[in-house]
């Protein structure tokens, strides 16, 4: 971070001199002269938090992504229709037993055995051949959109959110004053900030794995240098099988998030596909952090973005990608 | 990072004018390089193209062949992106629905708020020219990083427009499109009925056929299948590596654009589903099932996705299966494809005709393919 400063004084300025402002816009009461202008700030905030939670259910997606991406340089185009598969499983799941919680254990547990099953049968088959595997995974999401389409139907799906979580709760930032000069709080949905806490969970405790484990050693060194890790006498084939259950686990965790917080049908598939891409792109491919960042910039620019200017909203998000790729091609927090 | 990765004995086979050869063999060349001429397999497909609207009917001539062409006009300068210069664009239908839209917004159209109303002979050019620049600039972006992030980086503009489209009412008309776009109608001669329309677009996919084939012999596209096989070399040998790469990216899009424009005169309307990502990945399975070493494939692997798209729903109810399982049979042909010939139809042709040679004549055995 201090080195960052050093080196980019200009750019440090700037990110300080746009994080302050954002605070100020989410916590101080607005002056008349501002909600005139860009209108009121329960409209803002609900659109800052909705981006945030976004950036996590973002984040879920696009971890396994850039997980699998970084290790075995496999562009898993078929990425979507897992977090699409997670999501219809755990509609099923919901449905029948009732249980919430039991549907993330087994969307996670389905698409997991899913995406051993392709590292496995598809992907060991033709290592080293980026390019193929990638022609590979745009095969199989076409064989599994139609598969789910002849399974599900077009129709959308809910899933149920568990009593104990509906309902909005009262957070601590003031929206506006009465006339009585009494703070009125923001209300927001407690699910959205319970999942938004879980995928921080879950984005630390791998973050630690990575960092502070021997097998996140051994991830890390093959993210760095897979043949030499090979020659180290490192099983390998191993550890791919794991990342790939992994990500492809938690893609399917995140179906059963976007099927809570909106609902999944066909198509669904597509639009988190790019999302990921667009968040991995943005933060740096292979690196964790980076997906973080990405999917909180992006979530946020998307909600930002459809709340002010509806009709270009996703004119900013390609934006955020064009200047990154302008500015800093290997994505922000690649190490490359 | 390119094609070569995947396949390196096909490719070095498939390629002879790669700059490996030594310049002995440039005397020789013309002959190898319009080798397609002493074919007759070749003048007989073009004899049968050229003469079609005595065989067919108005739908097969329009529906079958002229989607075929313009399908292949598409896959044709993805395949000349990825066969030439190693960068797999999934683009390109993205830059030929632009094409189309801008067609349909300069000119005229139903929804007269939207259309501009210019006439068709400055719309076209001018959309031409658009598409061109949107393609160049995306090609640009591309560029930024190598290989296999080509992909991604041109997968997620696709997307991105794909939802523009469908977002933006001001420009794009969201979800519900452009429809009844006009058609040039000049010197008497309603361009857009069936036999001249079929005519216009033989014309331009033969056009852009001889373009792509001259171009890979031309320095241009030598130099370009110097960067795709060693970005480093080239640049060391003192080739503007990136320029090359935005060059082919400019010459891919003006192809594409030139599909565009046919697609949206041919089926007079525009929306974001012609632009949807599936339309983008189909393109891709056009050329990668035709196979993308040589211009032709583009075509047969158009023909084969249209007899497909248009009769798999008979055959599959033939044959007692869900008719609506079509996208299901392009994916796994597809993934088939991909696990078995690296170079498609065309490279199993080639393989299926040497095991069948061998035994004779193994020494001199397949032009270039030996």
């Amino acid at each position: 971070m201090s080195r960052f400063i050093e080196r980019h004084p200009a750019w440090a300025l700037i990110v300080l001199i746009a994080v302050a402002l954002l605070l100020w816009l989410v916590f101080a009461v607005w002056p008349p002269g501002l909600e005139e202008a860009i209108g009121r700030k329960k409209v803002f905030l609900n659109a800052v938090f909705n981006g945030i939670t976004l950036g996590g259910l973002y984040f879920l997606v696009a971890s396994g992504f850039t997980l699998i991406f970084g290790l075995m340089r496999n562009v898993n185009l078929a990425h979507g229709s897992l977090y699409l598969f997670g999501g219809y499983v755990g509609y099923a799941i919901s449905s029948w037993t009732g249980s919430w919680i039991l549907s993330f254990i087994v969307a996670f547990i389905a698409v997991a055995l899913v995406g051993i099953i392709l590292q496995l049968v598809v992907f060991r088959r033709m290592e080293g051949q980026d390019l193929r595997q990638t022609m590979v995974t745009i095969g199989l999401s076409i064989v599994f959109a139609d598969l789910m389409l002849w399974a599900f139907g077009g129709d959308f799906y809910q899933i149920q959110t568990p009593h104990w979580l509906i309902g909005p709760i009262e957070l601590p930032f003031v929206t506006a004053l009465k006339s009585s000069g009494e703070a009125v709080y923001l209300q927001y949905p407690l699910v959205r900030l319970v999942i938004f806490a879980a995928s921080v969970v879950i984005g630390v405790v791998m973050w630690l794995a990575l960092n502070r484990t021997r097998v996140g050693m051994i991830v890390r060194a093959g993210v760095d240098d897979r043949d030499i890790l090979a020659a180290t006498g490192v099983r390998i084939q191993i550890v791919f099988v794991a990342i790939f259950a992994l990500g492809a686990g938690l893609a399917g965790i995140a179906g059963v998030v976007g099927g809570t917080f909106q609902s999944i049908s066909p198509g669904e598939d597509t639009r988190f596909l790019l999302a990921s891409l667009v968040v991995v792109i943005v933060g740096g491919m292979g690196s964790i952090p980076g997906a973080a960042l990405g999917a909180v910039i992006i979530g946020l620019a998307e909600q930002l973005g459809s709340v002010y200017i509806p009709t270009y909203a996703i004119v900013v998000t390609f934006l955020i990608m064009v200047l990154v790729l302008a500015l800093r091609p290997q994505g922000l927090l690649a190490r490359r | 990072m390119s094609l070569i990765q995947e396949a390196p004995g096909a490719r070095l086979h498939a390629k002879p004018p790669a700059g490996i050869k030594p310049p002995a063999s440039a005397a020789q060349r013309p002959a190898l390089a319009w080798a397609e001429f002493d074919n007759p397999a070749a003048w007989a497909v073009a004899v049968i193209l050229l003469i079609m609207p005595l065989i067919a009917n108005g739908f097969f001539l329009i529906e079958i062949f002229g989607t075929t062409l313009i399908l292949g006009i598409i896959a044709l300068s993805l395949m000349f992106l990825a066969g030439y210069g190693g960068m797999v664009s999934l683009m390109q239908l993205t830059i030929a629905g632009f094409a189309g839209y801008m067609v349909a917004v300069l000119g005229m159209s139903g929804s007269a708020n939207i259309s501009l109303g210019w006439p068709w002979w400055l719309a076209t050019p001018v959309a031409l020219a658009l598409a061109t620049a949107f393609g160049t600039l995306g090609g640009a972006l591309a560029v930024r990083t190598e290989g296999i992030y080509t992909i991604m980086i041109t997968l997620a503009i696709g997307a991105a427009f794909y939802y523009f489209t469908n977002q933006n009412w001001a420009i794009f008309n969201g979800h519900t499109g452009i429809n009844t776009v006009a058609t040039p109608h000049f010197w008497g001669v309603d361009w857009r009925s069936d036999i001249p329309f079929y005519y216009v677009i033989l014309g331009t996919a033969a056009l852009c056929y001889f373009a792509v084939l001259y171009l890979s012999r031309a320095p241009f596209g030598l130099a370009l299948q110097g960067v795709r096989d060693n970005p480093r070399r080239m640049a060391a040998l003192g080739f503007n590596v990136n320029a090359h790469r935005v060059a082919a990216y400019a010459f891919a899009s003006f192809v594409a654009a030139l599909a565009g424009v046919l697609q949206v005169w041919n089926y007079r309307q525009i929306s974001p589903g012609s632009v949807a990502v599936e339309r983008c990945i189909d393109i891709l399975i056009i050329a990668v099932v035709g196979g993308i070493t040589r211009p032709v494939g583009p075509f047969i692997g158009a023909f084969i996705f249209v007899m497909l798209r248009t009769f798999a729903l008979d055959f599959l109810v033939h044959v007692g299966l869900d008719g609506n399982r079509f996208r299901l049979l392009i994916g796994v042909g597809f993934l088939v494809i991909v696990f078995w010939s690296s170079d498609g139809v065309i490279g199993l042709w080639e393989r299926w005709r040497r095991r069948a040679t061998k035994p004779e004549m193994r020494p001199g055995g397949g032009h270039g393919h030996g």
